[in-house]
């Protein structure tokens, strides 16, 4: 007993040894030694997490060593000339050094991508789940007969149900690729199953091939990926109208209170749009470490400033020209050209760089053909609970009540004691303080610039005139429809042409419904 | 000849501050073609050519501001797209002046305008036929505005679309147009438009002599437009015109077709807007998207509005003191204009409903000579 243990000491040793003396040997050595000492460092320590730190760092150029003992070392972090750097065997902290003391272990474009052949190798057996992952899908990327073994290897261990659906798929790729006889049909009729790119090449190969039986069955496989891929590419174009319809629903929202509610033109309510994205930008540089809060910091913060900037044209313009509708338009397009004007001075009249924070960013994969990115899904999901919210207070709440009293028949609400003037003001703030929302959303969609809430205010006015005025749900609808319309028109005309279309129809639609989608019924329909 | 000259003193006859400001203007547009033309260059009344080119360019866009009134004014439709007629006109003029540049083009292709070679056309675009023939060209300028106000208008007022609806489907319109010729497939010179223009029937546009031709012609569009306005509004239908804009519904019921009349002075003023637009482009020698955009055509409005609507001279008041304080702003302090702008609209709309007429009203000159003379 004591022996083996000691043997197995031993072999441990031996192996440390060995792991020790061949990382050493990285040390000036010529390329063409490192490739032999990568080669064979693989070889001999596949199970090793500690090559995988190795590699990493050759990758990223931050493997040094000291002039002075030839200590291999990471480089943890540079400040100007000042090295925080630890060791690579004993993983010892070593103190701040001069750039001078180090020295860096040279790669080249071709060693450099045998080790990230070899990280990636390392990765699936050795790494984590994000790791293992991400090597996984690098599999495809660089298929040949030897990755069989490795897939075959992986799989023994892999107890994640996406990996492994995602190596079994290379896994038939290799085998429809290089397999043989029956293996290799088996393999291109699984492969109808899958939907990726890399896939329908290799089936593509096939079909070029001189094999009639595997041409013939290829093309069957090829014709249900396409299939496939096709239905998730429609899938994907609603999504993206979705989040379309999201954004000038977020847009249209405040629109569809102070044009809908009560009829009040707002030509500033885009520049109430771009403060609520500026407002973000300056939250953003008050609290520079706090970027991943600095989005939930805005909503607020943006409601208020846009709310507060809404009330103050209501109380000082509008309120004078309730009985004029036009001339509230131009007074307002008045407000709005000052307001661009104060943020170019503030500011600059250039577009600013608002930052998005981490869990905004990245995809959420459902399959090979489809990945939804977060920013959009947020964007929509946020859209929907705004839109709830408003829902709610206009219909459940007491100021909801009076607000919907005042729209309706003013002197009657006046008469049942409500103070109209003050629900005026609430309202319209209201309205201003959802567009401030909406600019913290678009912030992180579009340039913040001086000039975004010009490019929203037609489509805006669009979407509330579409769906119906003083209609809430016919402005969600109308939102999704335009959205939605946008973006499956836009592969085959372009954008732009899908922009004047849109506007075009929604002319024509105009012209046929002039109350939009969801007309308002009543006494108080007419104007 | 002899008959029209009472014509035109009867249309001005009940119309004294009309005969009043055409009689200034008539005397500023002489003034600078004389001395432009006459005085040496160094004269103390010289007038540069850039003065010139400037005050034709204050004559286009007073016609556009009476365009609008017209229809503003005196039927109650305010267009926030009278930018997209004026637009239309200008690179109806555009086009022929890019045919006149010929061979001399910085690719030197006699058929093909640059930009066209710089996209690699082979030929010509089939709208671009004509367009060499300037008396086609004149005939487009206005057939084609004519024809988009005839379609978006006979939609609009037949489905009865007002107030502020029209308006800002009006403004769908300017800004679907401006979207559409920023595109380079236009066929239009995508966004830097029409431009680096040669000559106008084989005169040099750079020559003092077109200029001050222009400038003249300028004007004498101004007056025709205002005269045209004029005879429409003092006749029967510029009365209905005036029951329209006031209670639609109940000129309805008296059984006017409303739409009809809308229509009609509709399309009038988009021809006349688009002629503004043919003035304005080889004066100012570009013509690019921008003049779609939805501010541009607010810009008119607020011209009509500071001016005093519903007058037809306070429109083009309103357009040369605008402009010239544009001009003297944007040159002298840039950030100030549009701060200025921006107050002007909110103070007019606020403060002036009528405008500079509605000031020029209040003051009662007869009381006022009387204290003068106590």
């Amino acid at each position: 007993m004591k022996i083996l243990l000691l043997s197995l000491l031993l072999i441990t040793s031996i192996f440390a040894n060995d792991f020790e003396s061949a990382t050493q040997e990285l040390v000036n050595s010529s390329t063409k030694e490192k490739f032999k000492i990568i080669e064979q460092l693989s070889l001999t320590h596949s199970q090793d997490k500690r090559l995988i730190l190795l590699f990493d760092a050759l990758l990223k150029s931050k493997l040094f060593y000291k002039k002075s003992d030839q200590t291999l070392v990471f480089l943890l972090k540079k400040d100007e000339d000042d090295y925080y750097t630890k060791t690579v065997l004993s993983s010892q902290v070593l103190e701040v050094m001069n750039k001078s003391d180090f020295k860096k272990v040279r790669t080249t474009n071709r060693l450099r991508s045998v080790i990230r052949n070899k990280l990636s190798e390392l990765n699936l057996i050795l790494g984590d789940d994000t790791a293992r992952m991400d090597a996984a899908k690098n599999i495809s990327n660089n298929l040949n007969e030897d990755s069989l073994l490795l897939i075959e290897r992986a799989l023994l261990k892999e107890k994640d149900a996406d990996i492994i659906s995602i190596l079994e798929e290379n896994k038939l790729i290799i085998s429809a690729k290089y397999g043989t006889g029956k293996v290799q049909e088996d393999a291109i009729i699984s492969l109808s199953d899958s939907l990726s790119q890399v896939s329908l090449q290799v089936l593509q190969e096939i079909q070029e091939g001189s094999d009639e039986k595997l041409q013939s069955l290829a093309k069957e496989s090829i014709a249900y990926i396409k299939e496939g891929r096709s239905f998730y590419s429609y899938v994907e174009k609603a999504f993206f109208g979705l989040s379309l319809g999201s954004i000038l629903l977020l847009a249209a929202l405040g629109l569809s209170i102070t044009f809908g509610v009560m009829k009040v033109i707002n030509m500033a309510h885009g520049e109430l749009i771009m403060l609520g994205a500026y407002t973000t930008f300056t939250v953003q540089q008050i609290f520079p470490n706090m970027i991943e809060y600095s989005l939930l910091i805005s909503i607020p913060v943006a409601f208020v400033v846009s709310g507060i900037v809404g009330i103050l044209i209501e109380r000082f313009v509008i309120r004078h020209l309730y009985s004029r509708p036009l001339e509230t338009l131009l007074a307002t397009f008045g407000i709005s050209l000052i307001l661009q004007q104060i943020v170019r001075s503030v500011y600059s009249p250039l577009n600013q760089v608002v930052k998005t924070p981490e869990w905004m960013s990245g995809a959420l994969e459902i399959n090979s053909a489809l990945s939804l990115t977060y920013s959009r899904l947020y964007i929509i999901v946020f859209a929907i609970m705004v839109f709830l919210t408003v829902l709610f207070v206009l219909k459940k709440t007491s100021l909801g009540l009076k607000v919907r009293a005042v729209t309706q028949n003013r002197p009657m609400a006046q008469a049942m004691g409500i103070r109209t003037g003050l629900i005026d003001a609430i309202t319209f703030g209201l309205g201003s303080g959802l567009a401030g929302v909406a600019g913290v959303a678009l912030s992180q969609l579009t340039n913040v610039g001086p000039n975004l809430g010009q490019a929203y205010i037609v489509d805006s006015f669009m979407v509330v005139v579409f769906g119906g005025v003083g209609n809430l749900w016919g402005t969600f609808i109308g939102a999704m429809t335009i959205g939605e319309l946008n973006k499956f028109l836009e592969p085959s005309v372009g954008a732009i042409l899908t922009k004047v279309l849109v506007l075009v129809m929604i002319i024509l639609f105009i012209q046929k419904k002039p109350r939009g989608l969801f007309p308002q019924k009543g006494r108080d329909a007419q104007d | 000849m002899e008959k029209r000259i009472p014509l035109l003193l009867k249309i001005f006859e009940e119309d004294k501050a009309g005969k009043y400001l055409f009689s200034l203007i008539f005397a500023l547009v002489a003034y600078v073609a004389f001395s432009n033309l006459l005085l040496p260059a160094d004269s103390f009344f010289h007038m540069s050519t850039l003065t010139v080119t400037l005050l034709g360019k204050y004559l286009a866009f007073a016609l556009l501001a009476l365009a609008l009134d017209l229809v503003w004014g005196y039927i109650g439709i305010l267009s926030l797209g009278h930018g997209a007629f004026f637009s239309l006109g200008a690179y109806a003029m555009g086009m022929y002046l890019m045919r006149q540049i010929g061979d001399r083009g910085v690719y030197g292709n006699p058929e093909l305008p640059d930009f066209m070679v710089f996209m690699d056309l082979k030929e010509l675009p089939w709208f671009w036929y004509g367009f060499d023939n300037i008396f086609i060209t004149i005939f487009m300028v206005a057939l084609i505005p004519s024809i988009l106000a005839f379609v978006f208008g006979w939609l609009a007022f037949r489905s009865r679309v007002t107030g502020v609806y029209l308006s800002i489907i009006t403004q769908a319109m300017t800004y679907a147009l401006m979207l559409a010729f920023f595109r380079n497939d236009m066929g239009l010179g995508g966004n830097n438009g029409l431009t680096d223009f040669k000559d106008i029937i084989g005169f040099s546009l750079q020559a003092d002599g077109t200029r001050v031709s222009l400038l003249i012609l300028s004007f004498l569009a101004l007056l025709g437009g205002y005269l045209i306005s004029r005879f429409i509004v003092k006749s029967k239908l510029g009365r209905i015109c005036v029951a329209i804009r006031d209670t639609e519904l109940r000129t309805r019921f008296l059984g006017y077709r409303v739409e009809q009349y809308k229509l009609f002075i509709f399309v009038v003023s988009a021809i006349l807007a688009g002629i503004a637009g043919a003035l304005y482009v080889p004066q100012v020698g570009i013509i690019n998207p921008d003049r779609f955009s939805p501010l541009f055509s607010i810009e008119i409005v607020i011209w009509v509005a500071i001016g005093g609507r519903g007058t037809l001279y306070g429109a083009i008041i309103g357009a040369f003191v605008v402009n010239f304080a544009s001009t003297y702003f944007t040159s002298a302090l840039p950030e100030v204009w549009l701060y200025a702008l921006g107050a002007l609209f909110v103070v007019s709309t606020l403060y002036l409903p009528k405008g500079i007429i509605g000031i020029a009203e209040k003051i009662d000159f007869k009381k006022l000579s009387k204290g003068v003379l106590k």
